[in-house]
């Protein structure tokens, strides 16, 4: 039964990591570059919804409204001011100017809120503490349904989006081919920062979780990147849906290893990304010859 | 009435010069073919006047307006349509998705999804299925009637004969002369001499991405195209040889 209970708090923190992992996969399916200061953008939406709460005193989730704007604004800027640019220099560019961006997001964070550890758990109402006792070993809180109900929410209606508007048609034609795009009359660009705007604002949607769950600092993104980028690779690069089981994948791996010791969660999470990465990018041809072969190697560059 | 006008027209890919200095106009309701050998710079200076590639220098005006620095897809709303080289279709969305999108609210005209569908009649039963999974001919009549679906006043069609069986170079020939008959200024690359011969009015011959031959198709004789193609009675000093 504790087993049944693990799995079931596994699902409820895997919607936690395919909300945060969702826009990190649209925009690697847009425009095949990984945001490496996604989890940092993640706490920068956590920020702002704090700063909200404490100058208004209002419920988390209400100031989270008014933050998806100033998300979006974001997003949509930092794509034509930094990324786009990127974009135009190869496929090492846009990582690096991620990279960076990562840096200066966490030092401002750090000069602005100081290093104190925050938390949005206290302003989030009784969804933070209620639950139910479904049995004696199996626990299901409030908060977790919460964040499991957004999650397909924010999935479904990306789906939507995309294949039943316009615009959302315009993204994936651009996905598959910008250029081509731009010949029908598409503005390559202004989609890649309606791309990135709305990855910014689900990202957003994840540093809220995060911050309503446990607490974060200002150096609290790079975990999260983590967390995200196994959760699209272990779903599948590009693949919407794909991010969703991933990323309760990734949750139910973690409760499991937990099961065996506390300390082997993450441990278990990064496994079952390895596991992932080496089946389906290594081919399954990952066979003991092969292996031979690169331990042979490995003893003919030592001598 | 000069709809297209290209004023030494430069373009470049790094160092490599692939259009030098080229000039030329294509007259309203004109049919006029670029001709010349490989990397003679025809596919080149299509994606410059599409905006897909930006010249090093050189105006380009369409209908009296200077069109040389918008994006390609600012083009398109004024009435530019590029049917690209290889197609470029949008491997994984349908048929019908490619078409539907493809249609510019701004520009309504005689083009519309259906319109297209009696063109190319054979592409009715595959508007379900993805457009990766297309014979050859199928894929480039998507090309052309999603480049239709902008209602252009200029189609630049690009090699639409490259890959395809002769029966199926024929059919969308045939397509293709409606689509003429219909009052649509066309500027194509063809590599079939005797094609582009039939299907235009005037041809344009580039060799090392310079215009060595320009003139009515009626008027030319098939050995001067064919030296000019080759460079065979190449000038001594740049421009077109007597």
């Amino acid at each position: 039964m504790t087993l049944v209970n693990a799995v079931v708090q596994g699902i409820f923190l895997g919607g936690y990591y395919a909300v945060l992992a969702c826009g990190l996969s649209i925009m690697f399916g847009v425009m095949r570059t990984i945001n490496l200061a996604h989890g940092d953008v993640a706490v920068l939406g956590a920020y702002i919804t704090f700063v909200i709460v404490d100058r208004t005193g209002a419920s988390a989730f209400v100031a989270f409204l008014v933050a998806v704007p100033v998300m979006l604004v974001l997003g949509y800027v930092l794509q034509l001011a930094i990324l786009e640019r990127s974009l135009r220099s190869g496929i090492l560019t846009p990582l690096l100017a991620t990279f960076g961006l990562s840096i200066v997001i966490q030092n401002l964070l750090l000069i602005t809120f100081s290093p104190d550890v925050r938390s949005l758990g206290g302003s989030a109402g009784a969804v933070t503490t209620a639950g139910w006792h479904v049995t004696s070993d199996l626990t299901v809180s409030a908060l977790g349904i919460l964040v499991l109900v957004v999650a397909a929410a924010v999935f479904g209606a990306v789906h939507l989006f995309l294949t039943r508007t316009r615009a959302g048609w315009a993204l994936r034609a651009t996905a598959e081919d910008a250029d081509a795009a731009e010949l029908v009359g598409i503005d390559s660009r202004a989609m890649h920062a309606r791309a990135t705007a709305i990855a910014v604002a689900i990202a957003g949607i994840g540093g809220l979780f995060l911050a309503i769950r446990s607490v974060f600092d200002p150096v609290s993104g790079p975990i999260q990147l983590i967390f995200a980028f196994e959760a699209v690779v272990i779903g599948g690069m590009g693949s919407l849906w794909g991010t969703l089981v991933g990323g309760i994948a990734l949750g139910v791996a973690q409760t499991l290893g937990a099961q065996i010791h506390p300390q082997y969660a993450a441990l278990a999470g990064h496994v079952l990304f390895l596991v992932v990465l080496i089946v389906r990018y290594g081919g399954g041809r990952v066979s003991l010859p092969r292996l031979r072969g690169v331990v042979a190697l490995g003893r003919a560059s030592r001598q | 009435m000069t709809l297209l006008r290209v004023e030494q027209i430069d373009s470049r890919y790094g160092l490599l010069q692939a259009v030098r200095g080229v000039s030329f106009e294509v007259t309203q309701g004109e049919t006029v073919a670029l001709i010349g050998a490989n990397g003679a710079g025809k596919t080149t200076l299509l994606r410059t006047i599409a905006g897909a590639h930006r010249p090093h220098s050189g105006r380009i005006l369409f209908d009296g307006a200077d069109v040389t620095r918008l994006p390609a897809h600012r083009r398109v709303s004024m009435g530019i349509a590029l049917v690209p080289e290889g197609r470029r279709l949008f491997p994984g969305l349908t048929v019908e998705e490619n078409l539907r999108g493809a249609v510019v609210p701004k520009r309504r005209g005689r083009w519309n999804v259906q319109a297209v569908l009696e063109v190319f009649p054979l592409l009715q039963p595959r508007l379900r299925l993805l457009a990766a999974n297309l014979s050859g001919g199928e894929q480039q009549a998507v090309a052309i009637a999603r480049a239709l679906l902008s209602n252009p006043r200029l189609l630049l069609l690009d090699e639409v004969s490259l890959g395809l069986a002769p029966v199926v170079v024929n059919a969308v020939y045939e397509s293709l002369q409606k689509v003429i008959g219909e009052g649509t200024t066309v500027l194509l690359v063809e590599q079939d001499l005797t094609r582009a011969l039939t299907v235009a009015g005037r041809v344009i011959c580039l060799l090392e991405g310079r215009v060595v031959l320009e003139g009515e198709s009626r008027s030319l004789d098939r050995d001067r195209v064919v030296g000019a193609y080759f460079g065979l009675r190449r000038p001594a000093v740049g421009g077109a040889p007597a």
